[in-house]
């Protein structure tokens, strides 16, 4: 362990602002990547099946 | 072995066939990707030494420089599916094109960021217009930019042609990032992992590694996700994708 207590290890030796920022940012832009990987996921896929059921209705004798 | 590869290219060209490989090897990467970052985030946060000048703003190091590699690397192989698409007129590597794009401009931003944080304890600047600096925003614009062409062209054929060709050309600007620290006088330090030589302890190097090898794992986990759905998207009139929607992907 490079630091002696808890508190130590938030400060960061004076620099814990920066280090825990960058380390937040990077994890939000991770987060938000993936986020938007399912969205994308589950809008392409739901576009599509309401296309297969408009076909489905169009094709059905009246 | 040449006719393997031959064939695995044919094979790869066809989107069933790497909608199916992709989703075999996403989630191993993922979990690789776990198993590489939990413990080299926490090694490089809590247990590697502190730099001997910067103290434990260096810390930022296990972030930046993956960050910097991948957004790198990311754009090198989108030049290299840029000359497949213009030769061979592959449409998965168009697809390929797409989907990296903005993972790449993603990490090219957490690069940046994470530079500019880092840079304010240890040089006193969140920025300078220095050669390596400049030369790394002007990659993010250029993400932007083959995400803009896609976006904007509406026929995929002619989008995938004009992104191929932006990919390409823009890859000039790799060179002139990885040679900047060298060829100009820039407040960016020269590389410190080299293939022959390293000046940087071995306890932080092997951190180092471990981290950049779970963020490229990370990426690719993610590239495979967005592209398996950027296929389905692109191939939605073919029968496989069609029964695959409506029986459940």
């Amino acid at each position: 362990m490079a630091f002696e207590t808890f508190a130590d290890f938030i400060a960061m030796g004076k620099h814990g602002p920066f280090v825990w920022s960058a380390y937040g940012i990077a994890a939000l832009v991770l987060v938000a990547n993936l986020v938007l990987i399912r969205q994308r996921k589950k809008h392409v896929i739901q576009t599509i099946q309401r296309k297969l059921k408009r076909e489905q209705l169009e094709h059905e004798p009246r | 072995m040449i006719d393997y590869l031959v064939k695995l290219y044919h094979k790869l060209g066809s989107p069933k066939y790497l909608f199916g490989i992709a989703g075999r090897f996403q989630p191993w990467l993922l979990g690789l990707s776990l198993l590489l970052l939990i413990p080299g985030i926490i090694y490089g946060l809590g247990f590697a030494p502190p730099e001997r000048y910067q103290g434990d703003s260096y810390r930022i190091i296990y972030l930046h420089v993956p960050a910097a590699s991948i957004a790198m690397s990311g754009y090198f192989s989108m030049a290299i599916l840029g000359i497949v698409v213009l030769v061979w007129r592959m449409k998965a590597a168009e697809m390929m094109i797409k989907v990296i794009a903005p993972l790449g401009a993603s990490f090219t931003f957490v690069c940046l960021v994470t530079g500019s944080i880092w840079g304010k304890p240890t040089w006193g600047t969140w920025w300078v217009w220095d050669a390596r600096l400049t030369s790394m925003l002007i990659l993010l614009f250029l993400y932007l930019g083959v995400m803009a062409l896609s976006s904007a062209i509406k026929n995929p054929a002619a989008a995938g042609r004009a992104t191929a060709l932006l990919s390409v050309v823009g890859a000039i600007n790799l060179p002139i990032i990885k040679y900047s620290v060298e060829w100009w006088n820039t407040l960016h330090q020269p590389a410190s992992i080299k293939m022959t030589s390293s000046a940087i302890a071995p306890e932080m190097l092997f951190t180092l590694l471990t981290c950049m090898a779970g963020f490229y794992c990370l990426f690719g986990a993610m590239v495979l996700a967005a592209l398996r759905t950027e296929i389905i998207h692109r191939e939605q009139r073919t029968r496989w994708v069609r029964d695959l929607v409506t029986t459940g992907v």
